[in-house]
Formats: structure tokens, sequence, C-alpha cells
């Protein structure tokens, strides 16, 4: 008796790249292109371990044949497409795109996007003054997460990462249209009376710092968090026997996040409370 | 049943496998990330069973929950057997070939009709009929359990009434279907592939094993004991007989964590010499005589743990210990050098190297490897071998790998040990919550917002039927003890169960109402079925303690 080993089929797409030949697997995005050539490619909406939902136009490209510009993220690569990442037109649209989102938004901690702005050379001083609903009161209804209004980007990764791409609780969505879109709990409820379990998955995708640990946010506000001297160890998590990795960011020999490798075969990034939380026993005041 | 104790299947399979039986696991919070595997799976259309006396919030996730009464799976998993081969959906091959037993396991189940089954397991026979023919028909599917499998006096039975079967369809030894314990604790598979068991030296090899023995003795240069040694549980028994009198506890915390607490906790203090090596002082602790401080094992130091897909992983040091606190390894060493043996200081990974001369499932995994491909699966006995995603894919191979075929069990339905009584009506039955961890050693260091505390969960009928209302503080007894506790009312809960947690036994000593009695080949106590009653406070007149 035999058992059919199940492979996936290994059929290639060669596409063409700012004029250099590519070859990606069948079902990869042109995003994953572009990765594979090394051209570095902005976006904000998209992550690994979250379905594409094309909300914020940033990783555009031209492709010939294609009237409109794609969204590279989400867009299969086929056969003999040829793709201009770099043309007027793309810089043009990036650009303008940045700018939107820069005029309206605090983007100070959104380290992802800072050095695409001076890319592209995006200038949010254009369109004026901040516009009316910035200045909103930071949201703070427990110990562990901060809700920041004025840094949401609205890219949709929470409202994926608590839904159907990972932790299917559905406790958040967008609510209201326009300028009134904004990221709510049911009938905007407070987050301890809402169906949220504190798994923290929409703080571990949120490119902006708009939902943040509590524990990064009081330190933001001491002036006391220090990234760039931050050391980041893997691990595995103390609590149930499923093993999920951690990462634990360290500063000054004190755990102060935690993380988990978007790539990890178990995690997929995503964490519980108590991973993404119950470390704090290491550290009490009883023990240091 | 197949030898080596670990869960067959790796995570990925439950993301491709057809048919899910989620049976005595509440995994959606006991193991949340591993439920992301699960919903992965049923976003690609695999049909999931619960089985569990409570409505879970996993069970919400299924196609059918199937209500059972507490402690009467083997009924259950019997009548399953019975229905599958009734309604010719056995796997005549696989059970020609890889199994033994069969005849006899047919004739035995046979009493098991869905009529008999549904009265004593309070399962429709409708539904106990749907679940045999999804699982014997499905070209994959798993069984996925925890403690609600192995928390009862007869654990084992219950454990091979599922592997029956697996047996009867094939479903096992091949990719997408299997058997899978959930492990609760983050390196308890670990812990029992190094030798953390009783009878086991590391890599499953027997203690009563003279050749395994002997490559141990020669590497040590040291006898080795070749009488098993005790399960927590007998040890417990063996101090109750004055036999046990001196107690080593590395990282355990009985004196929160045994049923029937108030009598563990009397043994603890009845001991000669009590040491304790923990990160906090903690119950147990303050019980001891000597008192090891010790480091954060997942952050203060270097190592291994193994998870419930067999996958070793590396945990490494991001933080220094406070304080005098010392690595295990440092400390073990340590006291082997007070009592006249200098081991020298070895590394974690010096340690590991030994084990792999040891031990044949972990030989190709060198530190390096670990490090490189994410992890590796036992067993992986060389260099240039992947490890292994599944389990018992010899049952499969022609010559059965050079083994005997898998034998059938025949196993009886066999109740709780404690029946309800008129004075004791309400069956408990205990488990965890989302936002914590056994006794909140751990737990207990972060403010969840969701954290409820040790409520004792009712249904909305046996609360108007004692005059009790949501949250009240009331009177909860069962033939050890009582304790006040908070009643949340719980639609999700049947009529005559009831169920808490054991997290925060500072406000609510839970293992003061469980039973110890246990399954003497496993040593698991019986957490999942007491018998209590509740009392309106003002009737009771209050603890008086």
């Amino acid at each position: 008796m035999t058992v059919a080993d199940k492979t996936v089929s290994g059929t290639k797409v060669s596409i063409t790249i700012d004029g250099q030949p590519v070859e990606v697997d069948q079902g990869q995005t042109i995003l994953d292109g572009c990765r594979s050539a090394g051209v570095d490619t902005p976006t904000i909406c998209y992550a690994d371990n979250l379905t594409p939902v094309n909300v914020c136009r940033v990783c555009v490209v031209e492709v010939d044949g294609n009237r409109t510009l794609v969204p590279s993220c989400s867009r299969p690569a086929e056969e003999g497409m040829v793709v201009h990442t770099d043309s007027d037109r793309v810089r043009h649209s990036r650009k303008m795109v940045l700018e939107f989102l820069g005029s309206g938004v605090d983007l100070s901690q959104a380290t992802e996007i800072g050095p695409w702005m001076d890319h592209y050379g995006a200038d949010t001083a254009r369109y004026g003054e901040s516009p009316e609903g910035m200045n909103e009161t930071v949201k703070i209804q427990d110990d562990l997460y901060i809700r920041d209004y004025d840094k949401c980007v609205l890219c949709y990764k929470c409202v994926e990462a608590c839904g159907d791409d990972a932790q299917h609780t559905f406790a958040i969505a967008v609510a209201g249209r326009g300028f009134d879109a904004r990221i709510s709990t049911e009938f905007d409820v407070e987050l301890p009376e809402s169906a949220c379990v504190y798994c923290g998955n929409c703080i571990g995708v949120c490119p902006t710092g708009a939902l943040q640990f509590k524990s990064e946010f009081d330190m933001r506000e001491a002036a006391n968090w220090r990234p760039e001297e931050h050391t980041v160890t893997t691990t595995v998590c103390s609590y149930c026997g499923v093993g999920c990795n951690l990462e634990l960011h360290v500063q000054d020999d004190t755990i102060v996040k935690v993380t988990s490798p978007a790539d990890h075969s178990v995690t997929s990034g995503h964490l519980c409370v108590k991973g993404r939380f119950g470390w704090q026993y290491v550290q009490p005041p009883t023990r240091r | 049943m197949f030898g080596a104790g670990g869960g067959t299947s790796s995570y990925k399979e439950v993301e491709e496998t057809d048919v899910i039986l989620l049976w005595g696991s509440n995994a959606r919070e006991a193991h949340p990330i591993y439920f992301h595997h699960v919903l992965k799976g049923l976003e690609k259309g695999a049909k999931m069973y619960c089985v569990d006396p409570r409505r879970t919030s996993s069970a919400k996730f299924a196609d059918m929950w199937l209500g059972i009464n507490v402690g009467s799976d083997v009924a259950l998993a019997n009548a399953i057997g019975r229905e599958i081969i009734a309604s010719g959906l056995t796997n005549d091959d696989f059970i020609a070939h890889s199994t033994e037993g069969f005849e006899d396991y047919k004739a035995h189940v046979e009493n098991y009709t869905l009529e008999a089954t549904e009265l004593l397991t309070g399962v429709p026979a409708s539904a106990i009929k749907e679940m045999a023919h999804a699982y014997g028909s499905a070209e994959t599917a798993q069984i996925l359990w925890t403690l609600g499998i192995t928390e009862h006096h007869n654990a084992v039975d219950n454990v091979v009434a599922l592997c029956n079967l697996a047996l009867l369809t094939g479903h096992v030894g091949r990719w997408g279907s299997g058997l899978v314990p959930l492990r609760g604790q983050n390196n308890v598979q670990g812990g029992g592939d190094m030798g953390a068991l009783p009878n086991k030296l590391a890599g499953f090899q027997d203690v009563v094993d003279d050749e395994a023995r002997a490559k141990f003795e020669a590497l040590w240069g040291h006898e080795i004991n070749p009488t098993p040694g005790l399960h927590l549980t007998h040890m417990f028994e063996a101090m109750d007989r004055g036999e046990l009198t001196a107690v080593y506890v590395i990282g355990e915390n009985p004196a929160d964590s045994e049923a029937d607490i108030e009598h563990a906790r009397k043994l603890l203090r009845g001991l000669d010499c009590l040491v304790v090596q923990d990160i906090f002082m903690t119950r147990t602790a303050e019980l001891a005589d000597v008192v090891f401080p010790a480091s954060v094992a997942w952050a203060e130091s270097d190592g291994t743990v193994t998870s419930s897909e067999r996958r070793v992983q590396r945990v490494r040091k991001a933080v220094n210990a406070p304080g005098e606190a010392k690595d295990d390894i440092e400390i073990i060493g340590e006291l082997a050098r007070r009592m006249g043996v200098d081991w020298g200081n070895p590394t974690s990974e010096d340690l590991w190297d030994e084990l792999r001369s040891l031990s044949p499932l972990h030989a190709g995994m060198s530190w390096r490897r670990l490090e490189d491909e994410g992890g590796l699966q036992w067993p992986c006995p060389s260099m240039d071998h992947p490890g292994s995603p599944f389990l018992h894919g010899w049952l499969w191979e022609d010559d059965l790998g050079g083994r005997g075929p898998a034998p059938f069990s025949c196993v009886d339905d066999d109740p709780p040990i404690e029946q309800l009584t008129d004075e004791f009506p309400l069956r408990l039955t205990t488990g965890r919550a989302l936002d914590s961890y056994n006794t909140g050693v751990q737990s207990g260091g972060f403010n969840s917002p969701i954290r409820y505390g040790d409520e004792l969960d009712l249904n909305p009928t046996d609360a108007a039927g004692l005059g009790i209302e949501n949250g009240e503080r009331v009177l909860v007894s069962s033939p050890r003890g009582s304790v006040e506790m908070n009643i949340r009312l719980q639609p999700d809960i049947p009529v005559g169960l009831s169920f808490t947690t054991f997290h925060f036994p500072e406000l609510v000593d839970t293992n003061v109402l469980t039973t110890d009695q246990y399954d003497p080949r496993s040593g698991t106590a019986e957490f999942k079925a007491a018998s209590i009653r509740v009392d309106k406070l003002a009737a009771s007149g209050g603890l008086n303690a």
C-alpha cells in the first residue's frame, strides 16, 4: 500500500519587470516577482500573513496593455506580462497616495512609510493644515492596548487579522463612510465590552502605531522608547504546548514588546493573549 | 498502542483534512494558535464535530456539537465504531493488513447500539450516526483531544477507544489523517521525550530494557536503577504511606494544582525534606525546606522545548536572570558537585549532543539544524533526515516496517467514580479560560481585561431551581470541602453540569472540590468529574473557616 504525496504544482510564469526577466510560480503576484527581482516596492495594506484588500494603492505598477495602474500585491503574474515599477505615472501615483495619507494622518511612527515619503518626494504640506478630526484623544480603555485614531490610515489590516485571515473574532470593522470612516467595535462600545479577546494580532499588523501596546505607548510618552537599542531574540512561548515562536524585544535588559515572525510555520505571525502579553511575569517587581 | 507517545500529525495537516473530531478539547481557548490552523481547515471546507459536555467557544465553530455526559466517552467511541462497522464504512484492506483483534472488537462493541448509547451519553442517536458516517466515509480525518479525554480515572481507556476508530478507518499514518493529543504545557512533550517519565529513559527507551539501560550506563559510567519510578499521583500515595519522605520539585506548583488539595498540602508539609526549584515563591515553595531560585527557561536561558507536533525548537536567552537566580542546568550541576560528582559546566548544546548520542529519535537534530530549519519534528534519526511530519507511516508499508500489526482494544463504558447523589447532585468539571493558565503563577503577571475569575458556570434552569441569581456569591461543596464562589449564569452549559477554572487559587481554592481518584496507568486525576452541591450563603451561614 502506498500513500500519495501532496506536492505543489511547479508551473512557472515568466514576466518582465523594469526590463528584467523574472520567473515566478504560477499563482504568485507581481509583488512576489518584484521581491525576487530585488525591486523594492512600497506597501501599506499588504502583509505576507494577510489576504490583500487593495485599499492603499501605494504598491501600484504599470502593466503594458492595462488601462489603469494595477495593485502589485494582489494581481497574479501572467505569462509574458511587462511591468514597470518606476515610470513617471507610477512615481506620480505613489507620491500622491503618500501625500494624501500624510496630509490627514499622523505618520510619525510609521517607520516603514517614512522612507517612501522621502523617496517619492511626498510633500504633505501642499494640502494645507491638518483636517478636522485630527487631535483626537488617544483611547485607553485597559492595560494592554491603546487606540490613536490620528494615526489610522484605514488599511484594514487590523480588521483582516481580527477576522477571517487569522483570529475569527470579528470584534472590529470599518464603520461609517467617507471622512467618517473609522475602525470601530460593534456599536462603538469600549474594547473590553466588545467581542475582543485581546490577542493583539491587530497591533501586530498595524503599520502606523494607531494600535499600540499600552506598555510601548507609556514608554514613548515618557520619552523612553529607544528602538535603535532593542535586541530581538526568538524563543518559544511558555504557556500551552503549541510551540509559538516569540520575538522578545529587549531594551535595558527588560522585555518591552513581543511579536512573532510572520514566516513561522506555527503562528504565521499571530499570537494569543497569553503569548502576546503573558510574558510580564518574567520581570515583576518581585523578581527584578 | 503504537509505541512512542506523541501526536501523530503536523499542524499543517488539520488545514488540509476533510473531517475533524474535536473531542474533549476547547482548543479555541486552551490552544488558540493551533485553533488558527483548525480554522484554516474549516475555511477550506472541513467538517468539524465537537464532543464536549459544554458548548464551548470551540464548539461554536463546529458543524455539530455533541453534548456528551461527563465521562461517557468510551461509550460514544464504541457506538461510533459499531456504526462504522454496521454501515460498511470500515477500511477492510487496512484492517486486514495493519491491525489485529478486529473480530473481537466487532463483537465487543455490538452492544453499543445508537439507542443504548444515547441513554449512556446523552447524545442523540442521530448525532452519533452522523458523526460516525462523516468520520467513516472521509478521505482524511483527524481526532484531536486534550484533557477532556485524559483527566479521567479511565483515561487510557478513553484514548484507546479513540485509537480504535482510526484503526477501523485507516485514519492514521498518512498525511491529513491522525490522532492528535494537544499538549497543555510548552514542554510537556519534550519532558516525556527526555525521559521525565517514571518508566522511560530519553527517547522513550524502557528503563526495564537491559540493552537500552546499558547504553546510558556506558556513557554515564554509572548503574541505573532498573525499577520504574512513580507518577506524580503515585508519589502522593507513597507520601501518604510514609514511604516517600524527600521530594525535589522543579518548576511545578502541586500545592495549588493537585486534586483534593488540602490532602496534598498536608502530605507536602509532612515530608522530611522538600526542595523546590522555581522562578517564584509559589505556595509549594513556601512549604519547602530549601528553595533554589531558578531562571526563566524560555527567556533567561538557552535550550529546547518540544511542541504538540513533536517539533523541537530552540529557546534562547534574551534577558539576564535577576539576583541569585541560576540556570536549571547550573543548579543541578552544583547539587551534583555537593554530592561529590563533578559534571563540569556543560552548555545546553553539550547536553543536547549527549541526548542525540543516546536517543535515535533526536540523533539528526544538531543545534545548527534546529537554528536553520525552524525546528525539526522527531523522529529525525540522522543528519540527512528531514524530520517526520507524521508518525506511523509504517502501518501502510507492505512489511509494516518490520513491526507487528496494531491491536484493537476492547474497553467498556466506565462512568466517573464519584457518582451524583442527593447530597451532591451537580456534576462539576474544570478547565482553562483563554487568558489564564493553570494556577496563575505566570498568567497572573498581566492585567487581562477579559478575566472574570474562577466563577462557577451554571445553567440558568439549575440556578432558578436553587433561587440563585447571576453574580450571586454561593457556597460550593463537594464530599471533600467547601469554597465560596460567584455564580455565572451560562446557557451554554447543560442542566445538571457546572464548570469552573482553577486559575486563581488565592481567591478560590477550586481543587478543594476536585477528586483525587485517578487512572493508575496514566497517573492522571479525574479533575473533570466531581460531584458538588450549591447552597445560598444566607441559608448555609457562610464558611466558618
